[in-house]
């Protein structure tokens, strides 16, 4: 084992995912999802962030079919997905779509539709972006188990 | 184990041995999967139900015709649920003979006091805030094993 790559590629690791906090892409509760993950269960944490970004693909699929004529609106509709969709991403610690979601239920709550499109706008941008992010830091972890390193615990309290 | 309750009767902690089993119910996937995890890692069997009808059917509620009934010793909710809220499972919960001492624990993302006033007033052994930190599962089950204890 290289010990200055595995050391490098750490230090990587380590500096990303504290940027993704510092930047406010994640909170705490992802930290707590990552203590989850051990020896035995390696994909815990990839696993439900894909589930994650499954359930927001079909829920901004359909929040934006029950969007489309501003004639006939199912708030009640949107606002249920939209429920879900900030228990989700609060579940999983994505803090900038759980953010979105909070001012999109406010607008299903005063009936905007044009606010309701502009968030929904907003949470298929997060999500997406989210997703590459995290797509990167396992990729990073990936490679430090192949030049048989470990992942750091970061502590970023 | 290291358990903390401070009981140091036999009975007691022979009881904290055995595994507790508890039901989860939550209709969203992630947070079933996170709450089963959650408690797998703190050493409790876990059963999982996506709402408030299934949970009634594994606890014998439910149809009479039902075999795959099961005793547990936790249940823990959520309480947004579409069509039976945890809140109306509680309920059913504390008014059969059988299951009313099953503590309940209640999750919700929102803390609005007149919600948990209305839970604790009906029964709920806890009120509790979303998500679930596993440091959270460690107070509950100390909860759990010193009501086994005094039962």
């Amino acid at each position: 084992m290289n010990t200055t790559v595995v050391a490098q590629l750490q230090r990587q690791f380590q500096d990303y995912i504290v940027s993704l906090y510092q930047q406010g892409f994640l909170d705490n509760q992802f930290s707590e999802l990552r203590k989850l993950q051990d020896e035995g269960t390696p994909d815990f944490v990839s696993e439900v962030v894909s589930l994650f970004f499954d359930d927001c693909s079909k829920l901004i699929d359909t929040m934006s079919r029950s969007l489309e004529r501003p004639d006939n609106v199912d708030f009640k509709q949107v606002d249920s997905g939209v429920h879900q969709l900030k228990g989700s991403s609060s579940s999983v610690g994505a803090r900038r779509v759980k953010n979105v979601c909070i001012s999109f239920k406010e607008c299903c709550h005063v009936q905007n539709r044009e606010g309701c499109l502009r968030c929904l706008q907003q949470v298929d941008y997060e999500y997406k972006m989210l997703k590459t992010k995290l797509q990167d830091l396992f990729n990073l972890e990936q490679q430090i188990l192949q030049a048989g390193g470990t992942i750091p615990q970061v502590d970023i309290n | 184990m290291n358990n903390g309750c401070g009981s140091g009767s036999e009975s007691c902690l022979s009881s904290m041995e055995e595994e507790l089993h508890v039901l989860a119910v939550d209709d969203n996937l992630i947070d079933r999967k996170l709450l089963e995890r959650i408690l797998k890692i703190s050493s409790c069997k876990v059963t999982t139900a996506e709402n408030g009808l299934r949970a009634l059917e594994y606890l014998g509620l439910g149809d009479p015709q039902q075999t795959n009934v099961m005793k547990v010793n936790l249940i823990i909710t959520d309480y947004c649920m579409p069509g039976m809220t945890g809140f109306e499972l509680l309920k059913k919960v504390k008014e059969s003979s059988n299951l009313k001492e099953v503590p309940v624990v209640i999750l919700s993302s929102e803390n609005i006091p007149t919600r948990i006033n209305k839970c604790l007033a009906s029964g709920a052994q806890m009120f509790m805030q979303k998500p679930l930190k596993l440091s959270d599962v460690e107070k509950l089950k100390c909860e759990c094993h010193l009501l086994n204890c005094r039962s």
